[in-house]
């Protein structure tokens, strides 16, 4: 029997995968994709959530979130590649423009 | 069982999928990875009888925003591999401390909020298809948020655009 507990875990996990993806790589477009990965993981809590009470409003608002992760990654991306015209790297240690 | 046991093995795939996209050297295979773990997230939709999203899943994630990447993966030709610049004061360590720190966090959250399990019921038995139940709810309940979505997809293509721009 598959309890929304089951899910949460499994949402969870994913989450702290992006979680590390974001704390520890350096590459800016990988930690992006680990972005991708956190907003999977609540729809998965959503989903998850919209199935065990039948209710439908669960998918709506998923859709919002991809929606939104849409948008994200495509502002996301614009920014990437202006700061690599500029600075020929996507290494975010390098990427200290507004840092004091 | 045979839900479960598409449980147990959708989670597999996408977790081990996960961990291929964060731990990959190559980029590329890294977005690869990344398609690989949509599709199985979509494979969950699908047994948790979201068929719609499953498909909205599909084409947005695997089809648009991956495309999206490997057309910056490829623009973004790396003479040298990010990874090989190590900055002295950087804390990967931290990094790791952080995210066990957010682990216990969400632990705590589900351990106060166990709920206890509900049976639910069988899926097919409401009323109308998911796309139709999906559909009404946007349209009719939730049409305003759907507008400021469509809003905030608009403005994200022209500031996407601007930003690509060759002089900035």
């Amino acid at each position: 029997m598959i309890t929304p507990a089951h899910y949460i875990v499994l949402s969870a996990a994913l989450f702290i995968i992006g979680v590390i993806g974001v704390m520890v790589r350096r590459n800016i477009i990988i930690i992006f994709m680990s972005i991708e990965l956190i907003l999977n993981a609540v729809n998965i809590n959503l989903i998850a959530f919209s199935h065990q009470w039948q209710n439908v409003i669960g998918q709506v608002f998923a859709i919002f979130v991809i929606a939104v992760a849409a948008a994200e990654a495509a502002v996301g991306l614009g920014i990437i590649l202006a700061f690599y015209r500029n600075k020929e790297t996507v290494n975010i240690d390098e990427m200290n423009l507004l840092k004091w | 069982m045979a839900e479960a046991i598409a449980f147990y093995a959708l989670s597999v795939l996408i977790l081990g999928f996960a961990i291929l996209v964060v731990s990959t050297r190559n980029t590329v295979h890294s977005v690869l990875f990344l398609v690989l773990n949509f599709l199985c997230v979509a494979a969950l939709y699908v047994t948790l009888g979201a068929e719609f999203l499953a498909v909205i899943q599909v084409l947005v994630y695997a089809g648009g925003i991956v495309v999206l990447y490997l057309f910056v993966v490829m623009l973004v030709n790396l003479k040298r591999p990010p990874e090989t610049h190590q900055d002295p004061r950087r804390q990967t360590l931290t990094g790791f401390v952080l995210a066990g720190l957010v682990l216990g966090e969400l632990v705590a959250i589900a351990v106060y909020s166990a709920l206890p399990p509900t049976p639910t019921g069988g899926v097919a038995s409401v009323q109308g298809g998911n796309v139709e139940r999906v559909g009404y709810a946007l349209y009719v309940d939730y049409l305003i948020p759907f507008e400021v979505a469509s809003m905030l997809l608009l403005v994200a293509m022209i500031g996407a655009i601007v930003l690509a721009k060759k002089e900035l």
